[in-house]
């Protein structure tokens, strides 16, 4: 957990660096401290956000936890507060976002490693040219020398960016590789259509029902605390912790799905369902926002994942409409009557189970 | 360089000048040129329209990103004649990324690298008379036109139901470009790309035979100037490319209007064949635009070290090398479209390859400059901008070769910044570069060095003001071609906006520059760089006369082949 923290603390004065080097004049100087200093602001963001993490751990224990406010009374779905947003942009912040996801959490050092290589590698192709503009101009060096060739130092730049491009490439593919096994088959089914604009999710392993999904007028969003243009009407509900198996396609031209602190992107494409598994390790709020130019209003169909504990998950489907547990299970007529009570005791509102128990019984 | 001058004598007595150096009246000459130089010039006119229309158009993109919200975009609606709403506003952003992108690309770069500078100085730099075939030069030259003028045109049509232009993309991705842009105005725009493509495929052949066949008696291809060498591999690349562009949108356009459905899965056809299709052309394009940039800063560095480029062979070998892996590459564009993973693995390694031969010419160029006499005139500093800023292009680009990363950055600001740096630095540092450096030769006038070092200052600052910190908001999620964005992305769009304003600045001393020239500058010798510049143009007049090597220069066998070098120099003796 303190990847984050550390990350940033690196990548701030390197990109203040950076900009100095590029731009020494005055002007631009003064803006690299203040880069400094907002680095150094959004440590204290994500260090509040682990404070509530440990408290959503706790949640996540106790699955019927009178003590949030998410599980009380979800006989009628109450969603996540602003206080539960973790994904989502810093105002002024130079890396990338804090990472929610086991693929993001195994991505995002090798992407600290690829940003200091590239640093490294512009300061030391910047150092040497300046070297040698500063020693070989004219008047350090009237006669020219006549070397066009040297045999060893060719092979060796030559073969030296073949041995860094080795190691990144080895992490690479197995980043690559771990990105692309599937879901196991207990997953939970997201299907996530892109409209022109706004996103549809369907849920075939809970009824089929669809969640329409549009963007909340900035105003209001502005108002209950949430950030503009990223909040949504309804959300994408997902259960933390587990994995999810995530599909998309859309209806009419192609979308992408996308969610920063995820490590998440794929595209929607009419006439194609692609897929990609997904796990949230902790319940929260994850913004994203459309990434393939999709029309005139691509830039307002945000994407908002919310996800819970396995309880108040099963709760927002069954408000929906939806149906929890493996059809086997509702099948079963010994088990059927034994765990209704039970759960029918944790949550008020498990109606939603009934009828596909009834029958079974 | 391989190829010297003083091995060469020019053709100078007065009687021959005298028939060299008859030119057409205005009409004819400018309107019907069979001439190389003029249609050269033509070009480069052109690129300079080309280039104030694009580089206006990404102010108000500019302007309209400095912060939250849609300001500008209203006014721009109806300046352009359409009825302002929110939806058409939207629509119009969609309009101005699509031709920003299609202009900056097709009637910008490549008109000014290839047109321009490669018409005017291939047949010079090789000892021709002119090009292989002049009346498909001009042809090429005049299709060019066209195509700006279709697209152009598409921006006072219908694009979709929401307001006027094609809002596609330069890319024009199908299904968005077929059946989301009902309009005629997306017909119209790739129209545009069809007649700018059958230019460029005309020209690619007249460039190929010229090379070919045309050079001066004694200089081989392994004599060639790099200048050359770079118009030659980009011309292959644009003979194998094109085409298939050409075919992509050829299909698009029956899908549009015949109903055909290539792209389109409801009639068993797939979208992701058309990016297939698109990239396979895109990718090895970006290479054209880049290429003849790398000819022109190794031309440029070796002059003003005074010495012959370090490592000639590699160097064209390395530009050979990167036009084929350029080839198989393309896919890195569609990591997120749900290709599967061992396709993915390939692209991924196949695209870090190209970092090696790049990386060759990086070091190639700094070792040219290792023990040379380096003067800083004007087209060196934007060669040595070039080479530092493309090497921040070239390392952000292996960064997003790694598809596993690219899950967070792709269709980013991210890619946004990169790509500015390789080609709104690579390419346009060295354009200018190329145009300081030849602009005497071209104009038979001197430009001030004052205002062309005070052009690179302003510029250099300014691109990087606008772009670094775009690295930093694709990092941070934000997508690309978005008009507005959340509160949180407010203040580095707003730096990046302030940057722009320093590089419209900066663009006033070139403008000054060129009237000056032309106003008060100094007559150009032959050769006013002096001895470092040695390839065959530097033997001819500022101008040269309208027909030059009437009789052929003889490039003669003198040459120490292992040291590019003339024999019984120091080093040889």
């Amino acid at each position: 957990m303190n990847l984050g923290k550390s990350t940033a603390r690196i990548f701030a004065p390197i990109g203040a660096a950076l900009l100095l080097a590029l731009a020494p004049q005055g002007a631009l100087a003064q803006e690299a401290a203040p880069a400094v200093e907002r680095a150094a602001a959004t440590e204290a963001a994500p260090a509040a956000a682990e404070t509530g993490a440990a408290a959503i751990g706790a949640v996540d224990d106790k699955a019927d936890a009178s003590t949030t406010d998410v599980a009380e009374g979800s006989s009628a779905y109450t969603p996540l507060g602003p206080e539960w947003i973790k994904g989502q942009p810093t105002p002024g912040g130079i890396d990338v976002q804090k990472q929610y996801s086991p693929i993001g959490e195994q991505a995002k050092p090798f992407h600290t490693a690829l940003v200091w290589i590239m640093a490294i590698i512009c300061i030391f192709v910047l150092g040497l040219m300046l070297f040698t503009m500063w020693r070989f101009r004219r008047s350090a060096n009237p006669v020219p020398s006549r070397t066009t060739h040297n045999t060893l130092i060719e092979v060796v730049w030559t073969l030296l960016p073949v041995l860094i491009l080795v190691g990144i490439a080895i992490p690479s593919i197995s980043l690559l590789s771990a990105q692309y096994k599937s879901a196991p088959e207990d997953a939970v089914t997201v299907k996530v259509t892109g409209y022109q604009w706004y996103w549809g999710y369907t849920y075939p392993d809970n009824g089929g029902f669809e969640v329409i999904s549009n963007m909340m007028p900035e105003d209001e969003a502005r108002s209950k605390g949430f950030p503009a243009q990223l909040e949504v009407d309804n959300r994408m509900v997902v259960p933390a912790g587990e994995w999810i198996r995530l599909q998309t396609t859309a209806a009419d031209v192609i979308h992408a799905f996308a969610v920063p602190s995820l490590w998440f992107k794929l595209d929607a494409v009419p006439g194609r369902l692609n897929e990609k598994r997904l796990m949230i390790k902790e319940p929260g709020i994850y913004y994203g926002q459309c990434s393939e130019l999709c029309g005139a209003k691509h830039g307002y169909m945000p994407i908002a994942v919310e996800a819970l504990p396995r309880p108040q998950f099963e709760a927002w489907v069954r408000a929906q409409g939806g149906t929890v547990g493996e059809p086997e299970e509702a099948a079963a007529p010994a088990a059927a009557p034994v765990q209704q009570p039970e759960s029918a005791a944790q949550q008020p509102a498990a109606e939603g189970a009934a009828p596909t128990a009834a029958p079974a019984a | 360089m391989a190829t010297t001058a003083n091995t060469f004598q020019a053709h100078h007595d007065d009687h021959a000048h005298h028939d060299a150096d008859h030119k057409p009246a205005f009409f004819a000459r400018w309107f019907m040129s069979t001439n190389h130089k003029d249609i050269g010039t033509l070009y480069l006119i052109f690129a300079i329209i080309a280039g104030i229309v694009g580089g206006a158009i990404s102010g108000v993109m500019r302007a309209e990103l400095a912060q939250p919200g849609i300001q500008v975009l209203g006014s721009w609606v109806s300046m352009m004649g359409g009825a302002e709403s929110f939806e058409a506003n939207l629509h119009a952003w969609n309009v101005l990324i699509t031709a920003h992108g299609l202009i900056m690309v097709f009637f910008m770069v490549m008109p000014a690298m290839i047109g321009g500078f490669g018409n005017w100085f291939v047949p010079l730099m090789i000892g021709a008379p002119d090009m292989a075939f002049p009346r498909m030069n001009n042809i090429s030259f005049w299709l060019t036109v066209a195509g700006f003028v279709s697209l152009c045109i598409s921006l006072f049509l219908p694009g979709d139901a929401t307001g006027m232009g094609a809002g596609t993309g330069w890319t024009v991705y199908a299904p968005l470009s077929t059946s989301g842009s009902p309009g005629p105005a997306t017909d119209f725009a790739i129209f545009a790309l069809h007649l700018a493509g059958a230019g460029s495929i005309l020209g690619a052949t007249n460039f190929i035979t010229t090379i070919f066949n045309m050079r001066a008696p004694g200089m081989t291809l392994h004599k060639m100037p790099l200048f050359v060498w770079s118009i030659l591999v980009t011309a292959f690349l644009l003979l194998l490319a094109l085409p298939v562009l050409a075919a992509a949108i050829t299909m698009l356009i029956t899908d549009r209007n015949f109903g055909t459905t290539f792209f389109s899965a409801d009639g068993g056809g797939d979208p992701v064949l058309y990016q297939h299709l698109f990239w396979f052309f895109g990718h090895p394009e970006v290479y054209i635009m880049i290429l003849p940039g790398f000819g022109m800063i190794s031309q440029i560095i070796a002059t003003f070290s005074r010495k012959p480029v370090f490592g000639y062979l590699g160097m064209a070998y390395a530009m050979v090398a990167i036009g084929v892996v350029g080839f198989i590459v393309w896919a890195h564009h569609m990591y997120t479209v749900g290709l599967d993973v061992n396709t993915k693995m390939y692209f991924t390694a196949a695209t870090m390859v190209i970092a090696v031969p790049t990386g060759v010419k990086i070091f190639s160029w700094i070792a040219t400059m290792w023990g040379g006499s380096i003067e800083y005139k004007s087209p060196m500093v934007w060669a040595l901008g070039m080479i530092f800023l493309f090497t921040v292009g070239g390392v952000t680009g292996v960064y997003l070769a790694n598809g596993g990363i690219d899950d967070v950055v792709h269709d980013t600001y991210f890619v946004v910044a990169h790509f500015h740096y390789v080609l709104s630095m690579g390419a346009v540092f060295s354009m200018f570069a190329g145009f300081y450096y030849w602009f005497p030769k071209m104009s038979g006038r001197m430009h001030s060095e004052l205002l062309s070092h005070l052009h690179f200052w302003g510029f250099f600052i300014g691109v990087n003001v606008i772009f670094f910190p775009q690295h930093f908001l694709g990092l941070q999620g934000m997508p690309r071609r978005y008009p507005d964005y959340a509160e949180a992305y407010a203040y580095w769009n707003e730096i990046s906006s302030l940057g722009y304003l320093i590089m419209a600045g900066s663009m006033i001393f070139f403008f000054a520059n060129i009237v000056y020239a032309f106003v008060a500058g100094k007559k150009a010798p032959a050769n006013y760089w002096g001895e470092g510049a040695t390839t065959l143009e530097w033997s001819l007049s500022s101008p040269p006369p309208f027909h030059q090597f009437e009789t052929l220069p003889v490039i003669e066998d003198d040459h120490d082949y292992h040291n590019h070098m003339p024999k019984g120099s120091p080093a040889t003796a």
